[in-house]
Protein backbone atom coordinates (compact mmCIF):
# COMPACT_ATOMS: atom_id res chain seq x y z
CA UNK A 1 0.00 0.00 0.00
CA UNK A 2 2.71 2.45 0.98
CA UNK A 3 4.48 2.45 -2.38
CA UNK A 4 1.17 3.58 -3.90
CA UNK A 5 0.92 6.55 -1.54
CA UNK A 6 4.05 8.01 -3.08
CA UNK A 7 2.06 9.08 -6.12
CA UNK A 8 -0.07 11.35 -3.91
CA UNK A 9 2.95 13.58 -3.26
CA UNK A 10 3.83 15.55 -6.41
CA UNK A 11 7.09 16.93 -5.02
CA UNK A 12 8.59 13.45 -4.82
CA UNK A 13 8.82 13.50 -8.64
CA UNK A 14 11.15 16.51 -8.55
CA UNK A 15 14.65 15.70 -9.72
CA UNK A 16 17.77 16.88 -7.92
CA UNK A 17 20.21 17.59 -10.74
CA UNK A 18 20.34 14.28 -12.60
CA UNK A 19 19.06 12.18 -9.69
CA UNK A 20 15.59 11.27 -8.53
CA UNK A 21 14.73 12.59 -5.06
CA UNK A 22 14.86 10.42 -1.96
CA UNK A 23 13.43 12.69 0.72
CA UNK A 24 14.62 11.55 4.14
CA UNK A 25 14.11 14.81 6.01
CA UNK A 26 10.51 14.52 7.17
CA UNK A 27 11.62 15.03 10.76
CA UNK A 28 12.27 18.63 9.72
CA UNK A 29 9.17 19.03 7.58
CA UNK A 30 6.93 16.61 5.76
CA UNK A 31 5.87 16.79 2.13
CA UNK A 32 2.21 17.41 1.28
CA UNK A 33 -0.21 15.18 -0.61
CA UNK A 34 -2.08 16.72 -3.55
CA UNK A 35 -5.37 16.70 -1.59
CA UNK A 36 -3.86 19.02 1.04
CA UNK A 37 -2.53 21.37 -1.62
CA UNK A 38 -5.95 21.29 -3.30
CA UNK A 39 -7.77 22.22 -0.09
CA UNK A 40 -5.47 25.18 0.38
CA UNK A 41 -6.09 26.45 -3.14
CA UNK A 42 -9.81 25.68 -2.99
CA UNK A 43 -10.18 27.61 0.25
CA UNK A 44 -8.85 30.80 -1.30
CA UNK A 45 -10.68 30.19 -4.58
CA UNK A 46 -14.07 29.50 -3.05
CA UNK A 47 -14.44 29.99 0.69
CA UNK A 48 -12.18 32.75 1.94
CA UNK A 49 -13.73 35.14 4.49
CA UNK A 50 -13.18 36.36 8.04
CA UNK A 51 -14.15 33.72 10.58
CA UNK A 52 -16.32 34.19 13.67
CA UNK A 53 -17.81 37.44 12.42
CA UNK A 54 -20.00 38.73 9.64
CA UNK A 55 -23.36 37.28 8.74
CA UNK A 56 -22.71 36.50 5.09
CA UNK A 57 -22.58 33.03 3.58
CA UNK A 58 -18.87 32.98 2.89
CA UNK A 59 -18.12 33.90 6.50
CA UNK A 60 -20.22 30.94 7.63
CA UNK A 61 -18.37 28.60 5.25
CA UNK A 62 -14.98 29.89 6.34
CA UNK A 63 -15.95 29.54 10.02
CA UNK A 64 -17.08 25.96 9.35
CA UNK A 65 -13.79 25.13 7.68
CA UNK A 66 -11.93 26.63 10.62
CA UNK A 67 -13.93 24.85 13.32
CA UNK A 68 -14.01 21.56 11.43
CA UNK A 69 -10.22 21.61 11.68
CA UNK A 70 -10.54 21.51 15.45
CA UNK A 71 -12.92 18.58 15.24
CA UNK A 72 -10.51 16.74 12.96
CA UNK A 73 -7.55 17.31 15.29
CA UNK A 74 -9.56 16.26 18.37
CA UNK A 75 -10.40 13.08 16.45
CA UNK A 76 -6.68 12.54 15.84
CA UNK A 77 -5.25 13.17 19.32
CA UNK A 78 -8.24 12.82 21.65
CA UNK A 79 -10.25 15.26 23.73
CA UNK A 80 -12.86 17.73 22.57
CA UNK A 81 -12.51 20.41 19.88
CA UNK A 82 -12.38 23.09 22.62
CA UNK A 83 -9.13 21.55 23.80
CA UNK A 84 -7.47 22.32 20.46
CA UNK A 85 -5.97 25.82 20.26
CA UNK A 86 -4.38 27.05 17.03
CA UNK A 87 -0.93 28.57 17.23
CA UNK A 88 1.67 29.70 14.74
CA UNK A 89 3.73 26.57 15.37
CA UNK A 90 4.64 24.12 18.13
CA UNK A 91 7.28 26.51 19.44
CA UNK A 92 4.62 29.14 20.01
CA UNK A 93 2.38 26.57 21.69
CA UNK A 94 5.13 25.67 24.17
CA UNK A 95 5.90 29.35 24.76
CA UNK A 96 2.21 30.06 25.46
CA UNK A 97 2.36 27.54 28.31
CA UNK A 98 5.71 28.73 29.69
CA UNK A 99 4.87 32.42 29.36
CA UNK A 100 1.34 31.84 30.69
CA UNK A 101 2.86 30.28 33.80
CA UNK A 102 5.19 33.26 34.03
CA UNK A 103 2.22 35.63 33.95
CA UNK A 104 0.40 33.55 36.54
CA UNK A 105 3.51 33.82 38.72
CA UNK A 106 3.19 37.61 38.48
CA UNK A 107 -0.42 37.59 39.63
CA UNK A 108 -2.16 37.68 36.25
CA UNK A 109 -5.23 35.55 35.70
CA UNK A 110 -6.72 35.93 39.17
CA UNK A 111 -7.18 33.15 41.63
CA UNK A 112 -7.74 30.44 39.03
CA UNK A 113 -4.25 31.01 37.63
CA UNK A 114 -2.53 30.80 41.02
CA UNK A 115 -2.30 27.02 40.64
CA UNK A 116 0.43 27.71 38.06
CA UNK A 117 2.38 30.28 40.07
CA UNK A 118 6.09 29.51 40.44
CA UNK A 119 8.65 30.89 42.85
CA UNK A 120 12.25 30.29 43.95
CA UNK A 121 11.22 27.32 46.06
CA UNK A 122 9.84 25.47 43.01
CA UNK A 123 11.50 23.50 40.24
CA UNK A 124 10.91 22.90 36.53
CA UNK A 125 12.14 19.61 35.07
CA UNK A 126 13.02 19.03 31.42
CA UNK A 127 15.33 16.50 29.74
CA UNK A 128 18.73 16.55 28.06
CA UNK A 129 17.19 15.38 24.77
CA UNK A 130 14.83 18.32 24.25
CA UNK A 131 14.54 20.31 21.06
CA UNK A 132 15.46 23.92 21.85
CA UNK A 133 11.75 24.77 21.54
CA UNK A 134 11.02 22.74 24.68
CA UNK A 135 14.17 23.89 26.46
CA UNK A 136 14.77 27.61 26.02
CA UNK A 137 11.23 28.70 27.09
CA UNK A 138 11.70 26.79 30.37
CA UNK A 139 15.12 28.37 30.91
CA UNK A 140 13.44 31.72 30.43
CA UNK A 141 10.64 30.82 32.85
CA UNK A 142 13.18 29.69 35.46
CA UNK A 143 15.18 32.90 35.05
CA UNK A 144 12.04 34.97 35.32
CA UNK A 145 10.50 33.30 38.37
CA UNK A 146 13.60 32.17 40.22
CA UNK A 147 12.46 28.55 39.98
CA UNK A 148 15.19 25.94 39.66
CA UNK A 149 15.69 24.28 36.26
CA UNK A 150 16.56 20.59 36.41
CA UNK A 151 16.84 17.95 33.76
CA UNK A 152 16.74 14.20 33.32
CA UNK A 153 19.99 13.02 31.70
CA UNK A 154 20.31 10.76 28.65
CA UNK A 155 22.03 7.35 28.65
CA UNK A 156 24.55 6.13 26.06
CA UNK A 157 21.73 4.18 24.44
CA UNK A 158 19.87 7.44 23.86
CA UNK A 159 17.16 6.85 26.42
CA UNK A 160 16.15 8.96 29.38
CA UNK A 161 18.11 8.01 32.47
CA UNK A 162 15.32 7.55 35.03
CA UNK A 163 17.53 6.13 37.80
CA UNK A 164 17.33 9.45 39.66
CA UNK A 165 13.76 10.24 38.60
CA UNK A 166 12.45 10.43 42.16
CA UNK A 167 15.09 12.90 43.33
CA UNK A 168 15.00 15.05 40.17
CA UNK A 169 11.21 15.19 39.98
CA UNK A 170 10.38 15.83 43.62
CA UNK A 171 7.86 17.71 45.76
CA UNK A 172 9.23 21.05 44.54
CA UNK A 173 8.52 20.21 40.88
CA UNK A 174 5.65 22.15 39.38
CA UNK A 175 6.28 21.46 35.68
CA UNK A 176 7.65 18.39 33.94
CA UNK A 177 8.18 19.12 30.24
CA UNK A 178 9.58 16.48 27.90
CA UNK A 179 9.47 15.23 24.37
CA UNK A 180 7.40 12.19 23.43
CA UNK A 181 9.89 11.21 20.71
CA UNK A 182 13.42 12.58 20.31
CA UNK A 183 13.73 14.54 17.07
CA UNK A 184 17.38 13.42 16.80
CA UNK A 185 17.55 9.87 18.15
CA UNK A 186 14.02 8.75 17.35
CA UNK A 187 13.71 7.36 20.90
CA UNK A 188 10.14 6.99 22.16
CA UNK A 189 10.02 8.07 25.80
CA UNK A 190 8.02 6.24 28.49
CA UNK A 191 5.28 8.85 28.90
CA UNK A 192 3.25 6.76 31.36
CA UNK A 193 6.13 6.43 33.82
CA UNK A 194 6.92 10.14 33.70
CA UNK A 195 3.28 11.17 34.02
CA UNK A 196 2.89 8.84 37.01
CA UNK A 197 5.84 10.51 38.75
CA UNK A 198 4.48 13.98 37.93
CA UNK A 199 1.10 13.01 39.38
CA UNK A 200 2.74 11.71 42.54
CA UNK A 201 4.32 15.12 43.20
CA UNK A 202 1.54 17.28 41.75
CA UNK A 203 3.48 18.62 38.75
CA UNK A 204 1.91 19.64 35.45
CA UNK A 205 3.00 17.64 32.41
CA UNK A 206 3.84 19.39 29.13
CA UNK A 207 4.43 17.04 26.21
CA UNK A 208 6.29 17.97 23.03
CA UNK A 209 4.49 15.72 20.56
CA UNK A 210 6.01 17.08 17.34
CA UNK A 211 7.71 13.82 16.43
CA UNK A 212 5.02 11.46 17.72
CA UNK A 213 1.68 12.74 16.41
CA UNK A 214 2.70 12.50 12.72
CA UNK A 215 4.17 9.01 13.06
CA UNK A 216 2.17 6.91 15.54
CA UNK A 217 -1.23 6.67 17.20
CA UNK A 218 -1.32 9.21 20.04
CA UNK A 219 -4.18 9.95 22.43
CA UNK A 220 -3.40 12.73 24.88
CA UNK A 221 -6.35 11.80 27.09
CA UNK A 222 -5.01 8.24 27.48
CA UNK A 223 -1.48 9.55 28.12
CA UNK A 224 -3.09 11.90 30.67
CA UNK A 225 -0.80 14.83 29.91
CA UNK A 226 -1.88 18.35 30.88
CA UNK A 227 -0.59 20.23 27.84
CA UNK A 228 0.77 19.05 24.51
CA UNK A 229 2.17 20.76 21.43
CA UNK A 230 2.76 19.74 17.84
CA UNK A 231 2.95 21.30 14.40
CA UNK A 232 0.88 20.78 11.26
CA UNK A 233 3.76 20.91 8.81
CA UNK A 234 5.42 17.76 10.15
CA UNK A 235 2.11 15.88 9.73
CA UNK A 236 1.43 16.47 6.00
CA UNK A 237 -0.08 19.89 6.71
CA UNK A 238 1.02 23.43 5.88
CA UNK A 239 3.60 25.57 7.66
CA UNK A 240 2.45 28.43 9.90
CA UNK A 241 0.14 26.29 12.01
CA UNK A 242 0.68 24.58 15.34
CA UNK A 243 -1.54 23.10 18.00
CA UNK A 244 -1.65 23.70 21.72
CA UNK A 245 -3.72 20.94 23.30
CA UNK A 246 -4.63 21.07 26.96
CA UNK A 247 -7.06 19.94 29.62
CA UNK A 248 -9.95 22.37 29.44
CA UNK A 249 -9.87 23.35 33.10
CA UNK A 250 -6.18 24.24 32.79
CA UNK A 251 -6.46 26.02 29.46
CA UNK A 252 -9.28 28.16 30.83
CA UNK A 253 -7.15 29.12 33.85
CA UNK A 254 -3.90 29.83 32.00
CA UNK A 255 -3.36 33.57 31.43
CA UNK A 256 -3.06 34.33 27.71
CA UNK A 257 0.11 35.93 26.39
CA UNK A 258 -1.18 37.43 23.16
CA UNK A 259 -4.20 39.62 23.81
CA UNK A 260 -6.41 41.73 21.58
CA UNK A 261 -9.23 41.06 19.16
CA UNK A 262 -11.22 37.83 18.96
CA UNK A 263 -10.18 36.57 22.39
CA UNK A 264 -12.29 38.78 24.70
CA UNK A 265 -15.84 38.70 26.04
CA UNK A 266 -16.09 42.34 27.09
CA UNK A 267 -13.69 45.24 26.85
CA UNK A 268 -13.95 48.41 28.90
CA UNK A 269 -11.41 51.22 28.86
CA UNK A 270 -10.04 50.03 32.22
CA UNK A 271 -9.90 46.27 31.72
CA UNK A 272 -11.16 43.29 29.76
CA UNK A 273 -12.44 39.78 30.23
CA UNK A 274 -11.16 36.88 28.20
CA UNK A 275 -12.98 34.05 26.49
CA UNK A 276 -12.37 30.45 27.52
CA UNK A 277 -10.13 28.22 25.41
CA UNK A 278 -9.57 27.85 22.58
CA UNK A 279 -10.36 31.47 21.60
CA UNK A 280 -8.52 32.88 24.59
CA UNK A 281 -5.24 31.88 22.88
CA UNK A 282 -6.26 32.94 19.38
CA UNK A 283 -5.95 36.72 19.33
CA UNK A 284 -5.98 38.34 15.91
CA UNK A 285 -6.67 36.92 12.47
CA UNK A 286 -6.03 33.20 12.28
CA UNK A 287 -4.46 31.03 9.52
CA UNK A 288 -7.79 29.73 8.22
CA UNK A 289 -6.58 28.25 4.92
CA UNK A 290 -3.86 26.41 6.84
CA UNK A 291 -6.42 24.98 9.24
CA UNK A 292 -8.63 23.83 6.37
CA UNK A 293 -5.65 22.18 4.64
CA UNK A 294 -4.51 20.56 7.88
CA UNK A 295 -7.97 19.06 8.38
CA UNK A 296 -7.51 17.34 5.01
CA UNK A 297 -4.06 16.13 6.10
CA UNK A 298 -5.50 14.69 9.29
CA UNK A 299 -8.17 12.92 7.26
CA UNK A 300 -5.46 11.48 5.00
CA UNK A 301 -3.47 10.19 7.99
CA UNK A 302 -6.59 8.65 9.50
CA UNK A 303 -7.39 6.91 6.24
CA UNK A 304 -3.92 5.39 5.98
CA UNK A 305 -3.99 4.53 9.69
CA UNK A 306 -1.30 5.71 12.08
CA UNK A 307 -0.53 2.23 13.38
CA UNK A 308 0.30 1.20 9.80
CA UNK A 309 2.34 4.38 9.35
CA UNK A 310 4.27 3.52 12.50
CA UNK A 311 4.89 -0.09 11.43
CA UNK A 312 5.98 1.00 7.95
CA UNK A 313 8.47 3.51 9.32
CA UNK A 314 9.80 1.05 11.90
CA UNK A 315 10.58 -1.30 9.03
CA UNK A 316 12.36 1.46 7.08
CA UNK A 317 14.22 2.47 10.24
CA UNK A 318 15.37 -1.13 10.64
CA UNK A 319 16.66 -1.14 7.03
CA UNK A 320 18.58 2.07 7.73
CA UNK A 321 20.10 0.78 10.97
CA UNK A 322 21.07 -2.60 9.51
CA UNK A 323 22.55 -0.98 6.41
CA UNK A 324 24.51 1.64 8.35
CA UNK A 325 25.96 -1.09 10.59
CA UNK A 326 27.67 -2.56 7.53
CA UNK A 327 29.37 0.70 6.54
CA UNK A 328 32.70 1.25 8.31
CA UNK A 329 33.30 4.43 10.30
CA UNK A 330 29.71 5.34 11.11
CA UNK A 331 28.44 5.72 14.65
CA UNK A 332 24.70 5.82 15.19
CA UNK A 333 23.66 8.09 18.07
CA UNK A 334 21.64 6.03 20.52
CA UNK A 335 20.19 2.57 20.05
CA UNK A 336 16.89 2.64 21.90
CA UNK A 337 14.63 -0.32 21.25
CA UNK A 338 11.51 1.84 21.31
CA UNK A 339 11.93 4.19 18.38
CA UNK A 340 10.47 5.65 15.22
CA UNK A 341 12.14 5.45 11.80
CA UNK A 342 14.62 8.25 12.48
CA UNK A 343 18.37 7.65 12.63
CA UNK A 344 21.09 10.19 13.49
CA UNK A 345 24.75 9.34 13.07
CA UNK A 346 28.32 10.61 13.03
CA UNK A 347 30.66 9.81 10.15
CA UNK A 348 34.23 9.39 11.34
CA UNK A 349 36.49 11.99 9.74
CA UNK A 350 33.75 13.75 7.76
CA UNK A 351 31.71 16.64 9.10
CA UNK A 352 27.91 16.30 8.91
CA UNK A 353 27.68 19.29 6.59
CA UNK A 354 29.95 17.53 4.09
CA UNK A 355 28.04 14.27 4.48
CA UNK A 356 24.78 16.05 3.67
CA UNK A 357 26.34 17.78 0.69
CA UNK A 358 27.54 14.49 -0.77
CA UNK A 359 24.18 12.78 -0.20
CA UNK A 360 22.45 15.73 -1.85
CA UNK A 361 24.63 15.28 -4.93
CA UNK A 362 23.10 11.79 -5.15
CA UNK A 363 19.53 13.10 -4.73
CA UNK A 364 19.25 12.06 -1.08
CA UNK A 365 17.89 14.81 1.20
CA UNK A 366 18.84 14.53 4.88
CA UNK A 367 19.21 16.97 7.74
CA UNK A 368 22.64 18.00 9.00
CA UNK A 369 23.65 20.09 11.99
CA UNK A 370 22.54 20.03 15.61
CA UNK A 371 18.84 19.70 14.76
CA UNK A 372 18.02 22.32 17.39
CA UNK A 373 19.29 19.99 20.10
CA UNK A 374 22.76 21.23 21.03
CA UNK A 375 22.83 19.80 24.59
CA UNK A 376 21.96 16.34 23.25
CA UNK A 377 24.76 16.50 20.68
CA UNK A 378 27.18 17.65 23.36
CA UNK A 379 26.07 14.63 25.40
CA UNK A 380 27.21 12.39 22.53
CA UNK A 381 30.47 14.31 22.11
CA UNK A 382 29.67 15.87 18.73
CA UNK A 383 28.62 19.34 17.60
CA UNK A 384 26.61 18.10 14.65
CA UNK A 385 25.20 14.92 13.15
CA UNK A 386 23.48 13.70 10.02
CA UNK A 387 19.87 12.57 10.37
CA UNK A 388 17.77 10.43 8.07
CA UNK A 389 14.07 10.51 8.96
CA UNK A 390 11.36 8.54 7.20
CA UNK A 391 7.67 9.05 6.61
CA UNK A 392 4.79 7.17 5.07
CA UNK A 393 5.80 8.03 1.49
CA UNK A 394 9.33 6.63 1.82
CA UNK A 395 10.19 3.26 0.37
CA UNK A 396 12.87 0.61 0.78
CA UNK A 397 14.33 2.02 -2.44
CA UNK A 398 14.87 5.39 -0.70
CA UNK A 399 16.77 3.56 2.04
CA UNK A 400 18.89 1.66 -0.50
CA UNK A 401 19.78 4.87 -2.35
CA UNK A 402 20.69 6.50 0.95
CA UNK A 403 22.89 3.59 2.02
CA UNK A 404 24.67 3.41 -1.34
CA UNK A 405 25.47 7.11 -1.22
CA UNK A 406 26.49 6.96 2.45
CA UNK A 407 28.98 4.16 1.73
CA UNK A 408 30.69 6.48 -0.79
CA UNK A 409 31.10 9.42 1.61
CA UNK A 410 34.31 8.48 3.45
CA UNK A 411 36.11 7.34 0.28
CA UNK A 412 35.12 10.62 -1.44
CA UNK A 413 36.60 12.69 1.36
CA UNK A 414 39.70 10.53 1.44
CA UNK A 415 39.27 9.16 4.95
CA UNK A 416 38.71 5.52 3.98
CA UNK B 1 30.42 12.09 -9.66
CA UNK B 2 28.74 15.33 -10.51
CA UNK B 3 31.01 18.09 -11.71
CA UNK B 4 29.37 20.47 -9.23
CA UNK B 5 30.66 18.31 -6.39
CA UNK B 6 34.13 18.35 -7.90
CA UNK B 7 33.95 22.12 -8.27
CA UNK B 8 32.88 22.44 -4.65
CA UNK B 9 35.37 20.03 -3.17
CA UNK B 10 38.54 21.02 -5.01
CA UNK B 11 41.56 18.93 -4.06
CA UNK B 12 43.06 22.04 -2.41
CA UNK B 13 40.04 22.18 -0.09
CA UNK B 14 40.16 18.50 0.79
CA UNK B 15 43.93 18.71 1.44
CA UNK B 16 43.72 21.93 3.45
CA UNK B 17 40.81 20.65 5.54
CA UNK B 18 43.17 17.94 6.77
CA UNK B 19 46.33 20.09 6.94
CA UNK B 20 44.66 22.74 9.11
CA UNK B 21 47.55 25.20 8.92
CA UNK B 22 47.44 27.66 11.82
CA UNK B 23 45.38 25.31 13.99
CA UNK B 24 47.46 25.71 17.15
CA UNK B 25 46.92 26.74 20.74
CA UNK B 26 45.94 30.39 21.11
CA UNK B 27 48.33 32.61 23.09
CA UNK B 28 45.57 34.90 24.36
CA UNK B 29 47.02 37.32 26.92
CA UNK B 30 50.49 35.81 26.52
CA UNK B 31 50.83 37.28 23.05
CA UNK B 32 53.52 39.96 23.09
CA UNK B 33 52.37 41.95 20.06
CA UNK B 34 49.06 43.81 19.79
CA UNK B 35 46.46 41.15 19.35
CA UNK B 36 42.79 40.51 18.92
CA UNK B 37 40.69 37.39 19.18
CA UNK B 38 37.32 36.60 17.64
CA UNK B 39 34.91 33.73 18.18
CA UNK B 40 32.50 33.05 15.32
CA UNK B 41 29.71 30.51 15.23
CA UNK B 42 27.54 29.28 12.41
CA UNK B 43 24.26 28.86 14.29
CA UNK B 44 22.71 26.59 11.67
CA UNK B 45 25.28 23.81 12.03
CA UNK B 46 27.19 24.67 15.18
CA UNK B 47 30.51 25.14 13.36
CA UNK B 48 32.77 27.41 15.30
CA UNK B 49 36.16 29.02 15.13
CA UNK B 50 38.20 31.11 17.50
CA UNK B 51 40.87 33.04 15.64
CA UNK B 52 43.66 35.13 17.05
CA UNK B 53 45.64 37.83 15.27
CA UNK B 54 48.92 39.23 16.48
CA UNK B 55 50.46 42.28 14.82
CA UNK B 56 54.21 41.70 14.83
CA UNK B 57 56.82 44.47 14.96
CA UNK B 58 58.10 43.70 11.47
CA UNK B 59 54.67 44.47 10.01
CA UNK B 60 53.72 40.80 9.65
CA UNK B 61 50.65 39.11 11.08
CA UNK B 62 50.61 35.93 13.12
CA UNK B 63 47.37 33.93 12.84
CA UNK B 64 46.38 31.12 15.18
CA UNK B 65 43.04 29.43 15.40
CA UNK B 66 41.13 26.57 16.89
CA UNK B 67 37.84 25.35 15.64
CA UNK B 68 35.54 22.56 14.71
CA UNK B 69 33.56 22.40 11.54
CA UNK B 70 33.05 21.10 8.02
CA UNK B 71 35.79 20.69 5.44
CA UNK B 72 34.94 24.03 3.81
CA UNK B 73 35.22 26.03 7.04
CA UNK B 74 38.38 24.27 8.21
CA UNK B 75 40.06 24.51 4.79
CA UNK B 76 39.18 28.19 4.61
CA UNK B 77 40.83 28.87 7.98
CA UNK B 78 43.86 26.88 6.87
CA UNK B 79 44.24 28.77 3.57
CA UNK B 80 43.74 32.08 5.38
CA UNK B 81 46.60 31.19 7.74
CA UNK B 82 48.91 30.27 4.84
CA UNK B 83 48.13 33.51 3.04
CA UNK B 84 48.69 35.55 6.20
CA UNK B 85 52.17 34.12 6.58
CA UNK B 86 53.29 35.94 3.40
CA UNK B 87 51.13 39.04 3.39
CA UNK B 88 50.95 42.48 4.93
CA UNK B 89 47.84 43.75 6.69
CA UNK B 90 46.84 45.72 3.59
CA UNK B 91 47.30 42.71 1.35
CA UNK B 92 45.21 40.56 3.67
CA UNK B 93 42.43 43.14 3.66
CA UNK B 94 42.55 43.14 -0.14
CA UNK B 95 42.29 39.34 -0.19
CA UNK B 96 39.46 39.43 2.35
CA UNK B 97 37.53 41.90 0.25
CA UNK B 98 38.06 39.91 -2.96
CA UNK B 99 37.11 36.68 -1.21
CA UNK B 100 33.95 38.20 0.23
CA UNK B 101 32.92 39.43 -3.20
CA UNK B 102 33.69 36.05 -4.78
CA UNK B 103 31.62 34.17 -2.20
CA UNK B 104 28.59 36.34 -2.85
CA UNK B 105 28.86 36.05 -6.64
CA UNK B 106 26.57 32.99 -6.91
CA UNK B 107 29.10 31.43 -9.25
CA UNK B 108 29.13 34.33 -11.71
CA UNK B 109 32.68 35.52 -10.98
CA UNK B 110 36.06 34.37 -12.15
CA UNK B 111 38.44 34.24 -9.20
CA UNK B 112 41.54 36.44 -9.46
CA UNK B 113 44.26 33.98 -8.49
CA UNK B 114 46.94 36.67 -8.37
CA UNK B 115 45.12 38.21 -5.41
CA UNK B 116 43.45 35.15 -3.89
CA UNK B 117 46.10 32.47 -4.28
CA UNK B 118 44.76 29.16 -2.92
CA UNK B 119 41.60 30.93 -1.75
CA UNK B 120 40.57 30.88 -5.42
CA UNK B 121 39.82 27.18 -4.95
CA UNK B 122 36.65 28.19 -3.10
CA UNK B 123 35.04 29.59 -6.26
CA UNK B 124 32.70 26.59 -6.49
CA UNK B 125 31.37 27.25 -2.98
CA UNK B 126 29.63 30.41 -4.19
CA UNK B 127 27.15 28.23 -6.10
CA UNK B 128 26.02 26.64 -2.84
CA UNK B 129 24.26 29.35 -0.79
CA UNK B 130 24.09 27.08 2.28
CA UNK B 131 27.88 26.77 2.32
CA UNK B 132 28.99 30.39 1.81
CA UNK B 133 28.90 31.03 5.54
CA UNK B 134 31.21 28.03 6.03
CA UNK B 135 33.84 29.55 3.75
CA UNK B 136 33.47 33.01 5.29
CA UNK B 137 33.51 32.00 8.96
CA UNK B 138 37.30 32.23 9.40
CA UNK B 139 37.45 35.44 7.38
CA UNK B 140 34.76 37.04 9.55
CA UNK B 141 36.81 36.10 12.61
CA UNK B 142 39.95 37.44 10.93
CA UNK B 143 38.40 40.81 10.21
CA UNK B 144 36.97 41.14 13.69
CA UNK B 145 40.24 40.10 15.38
CA UNK B 146 42.23 42.44 13.15
CA UNK B 147 40.00 45.37 14.09
CA UNK B 148 40.57 44.59 17.74
CA UNK B 149 44.34 44.31 17.28
CA UNK B 150 44.46 47.58 15.38
CA UNK B 151 42.32 49.29 18.01
CA UNK B 152 44.66 47.96 20.70
CA UNK B 153 47.64 49.37 18.79
CA UNK B 154 45.92 52.76 18.42
CA UNK B 155 45.25 52.87 22.12
CA UNK B 156 48.88 52.05 22.77
CA UNK B 157 50.05 54.90 20.52
CA UNK B 158 47.86 57.38 22.34
CA UNK B 159 48.72 56.11 25.77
Amino acid sequence: MFSRLRGDFPILDVRVGESPLSYLDSGATSQKPQCVIDTFVEYYAQRNAAVHRGAHSLAVEATDAFENGRIAVAGLVGGTPEQVCWTKNATEALNIVAMGIDRASRGFGGEAAQRFALGPEDSIVITEMEHHANLVPWQQLAASTGAQLRWLPVTDSGELDLSELESIVDETTKVLAFTHVSNVLGTINPVEMLVARARAVGAYVVLDACQSVPHMPVDFTVLDVDFAAFSAHKALGPTGLGVLWGKSELLDALPPVLTGGSMITTVAMEDSEFMPAPQRFEAGTQPVAEVAAFATAVGYLAEVGLQDVFDHERELGRLLLDGIAEIPGIRVLGDAAERIGTVAFDVDGVHAHDVGQYLDSQGVAVRVGHHCAQPLHRRFGVTASTRASTYLYNTAEDCRRFLTALAEVRPFFGVA
Amino acid sequence: MSTQMQQLYQQVILDQSRARTGNTALLRDEATGRHGCSHQVNPTCGDEIELEIELLDDGRIAVRWSGDGCSISMASASVLSELAADASVDQMLQIESAFHELMHSRGTMEADETILGDAAAFTGVSKFPARIKCALLAWMAFKDALNQAQAAREENHHA
